[in-house]
């Protein structure tokens, strides 16, 4: 599998979903497969690079909150406390 | 009828009164409204309550069987409305209520309203539970449909933060109360629906039923009932039941808790899983390094088994053997060479013209050329004689 992901986006670039998604695809890969060693050193890697990447992303991620007015939707205003 | 100035026993006076209080069709099917105090709920399952207002107070008996199907928790100072008959308790000499139904005060007409719509509305199927649709575990997009002031809204969006701040919010304000609030709640339910978005969040705080009413209102209910996406509803405050929570997929007693179950998994639980992850890639990275150590270990193993050193230390063996056998037949052969050399040797010696001398006999041979003389006419002047054990020269005589 790690041959095929031929269109590898860079880490930075995904969302937390989808680094999520191909974190769960490396690791059962690694658990499941008979990888090469260079291989697995590359998932494993991938995969270090990924989790990081989720927890950066949880880390830093802020409510967003938008509005519906009319037909539209435009960004919310939270009045402060 | 007794009469005037008559004497009574006590007894016969107090059926007297009872009997005039319930021949009176008035007494026996009335509502009184008070409020409640020195509520008791003995063990025997029987609630005993005074209702009383400014002026006066009525002691107020509900059976067990009554009270096993009231469906509003009662407590001290709360404004009610008892239905019930009266009737007298004779050992005390006292009337009361013997009260068979209780609702809050002020509702009479709401209440019939809301019942009537709730048979309405079940009668229809709208709260069957195989109507409810799943609430996803890990939602995306959040609608709410709310008032865009209230604390309800301040309430859930500090919830989301805190449980699950990855969610974008998407507010649909309207008014929750008042002659506008159905319709413009329909049509923030209708706009919100459209969104494609993974939970809906119908909410208001707590307040009167009356400030809650437009959440009873059918137009709203049925509004609720037929989202597409699933929806949550958290109106007033766990007391509260309003018709939007029977036909809503799932309800929340309140605002807050309706955030909450909008957000089954939260932060903590994403970063476990990310710390699970981690766990099992690298673990996953160590046993197959292990593996491919203990391969390696194995084939190195068998590399020696099947090294050349092996091969060659045989072939020198082989070698050996060979150069044994080699070796051993040269010797043989040497010595049947031998024994035949000795042998021919022996006949050799037999044949010696030696062996003869030995005998006496003697080789005359000439001098000059040393040829042998076999007859008379060869012999010469000067001859050599050889003998057995060696040779003398004669000289011929006339």
């Amino acid at each position: 599998m790690a041959k095929s992901k031929t269109t590898q986006k860079n880490v930075e670039d995904l969302s937390y979903e989808e680094a999520l998604a191909e974190l769960e695809q490396v690791v059962s890969a690694l658990e499941s497969e008979q990888s090469q060693l260079e291989d697995a050193i590359k998932l494993f890697e991938r995969g270090q690079a990924l989790a990081a990447r989720c927890g950066v992303l949880l880390e830093a991620a802020e409510l967003k909150v938008k509005q519906v007015v009319g037909e539209d939707i435009v960004a919310f205003e939270e009045e402060s406390e | 009828m007794p009469q005037s100035g008559q004497t009574f026993t006590v007894s016969k006076l107090t059926f007297h009164i009872r009997k005039l209080l319930e021949e009176n069709d008035t007494l026996q099917d009335v509502w009184v409204q008070g409020e409640i105090s020195n509520l008791s709920r003995p063990a025997s399952g029987h609630i005993y309550f005074t209702l009383k207002d400014a002026n006066a107070s009525l002691k107020c008996v509900m059976w067990k069987t009554s009270a096993m199907r009231l469906n509003l928790p009662l407590r001290d100072g709360m404004a009610i409305e008892a239905h019930g008959k009266i009737g007298v308790y004779e050992p005390a000499g006292q009337y009361q209520l013997y009260a068979d139904q209780i609702r809050p005060v002020g509702e009479g007409a709401l209440y019939q309203e809301f019942m009537r719509l709730k048979a309405m509305l079940e009668a229809e199927g709208l709260f069957d539970p195989d109507r409810k649709k799943n609430i996803p575990e890990l939602p995306h997009k959040i609608g709410i449909i709310t008032s865009a002031t209230g604390a309800a809204l301040r309430d859930m969006l500090n919830t989301l933060r805190r449980r699950l701040p990855l969610v974008e919010v998407i507010l649909a304000p309207s008014p929750v109360q008042g002659t506008d609030a159905p319709p413009a709640l329909v049509k923030a339910i209708h706009k919100l629906d459209e969104q494609g978005l993974d939970i809906l969040i119908i909410a208001r705080g707590g307040g009167s039923i009356e400030d809650l009413w437009a959440f009873n209102d059918e137009r709203v209910v049925r509004a609720v009932a037929d989202t597409m996406t699933p929806i949550i509803c958290g109106v007033g405050h766990e007391t509260d039941f309003t018709l939007c929570d029977f036909v809503a997929d799932l309800r929340a007693p309140t605002p807050t808790a309706a955030a909450e179950l909008a957000t089954q998994i939260t932060i903590i639980d994403l970063q476990a899983e990310i710390q699970t992850y981690k766990t099992r890639l690298a673990s996953a990275t160590i046993n197959l390094i292990a593996e491919q150590k203990a391969s390696l270990a194995s084939l190195s193993a068998q590399l020696r088994y099947l090294s050349p050193t092996r091969l060659i230390q045989s072939e020198h063996q082989r070698v050996d053997e060979l150069s044994r056998r080699a070796f051993m037949s040269v010797a043989y052969r040497v010595n049947l060479q031998k024994k035949y050399l000795e042998g021919t040797q022996k006949r050799l010696e037999a044949l010696s013209p030696l062996a003869v001398l030995a005998r006496g006999y003697a080789v005359v041979t000439r001098k000059s050329d040393g040829g042998v003389i076999f007859r008379v006419a060869q012999a010469s002047d000067e001859m050599k004689v050889r003998v057995s054990d060696g040779e003398f020269e004669v000289k011929r005589n006339e």
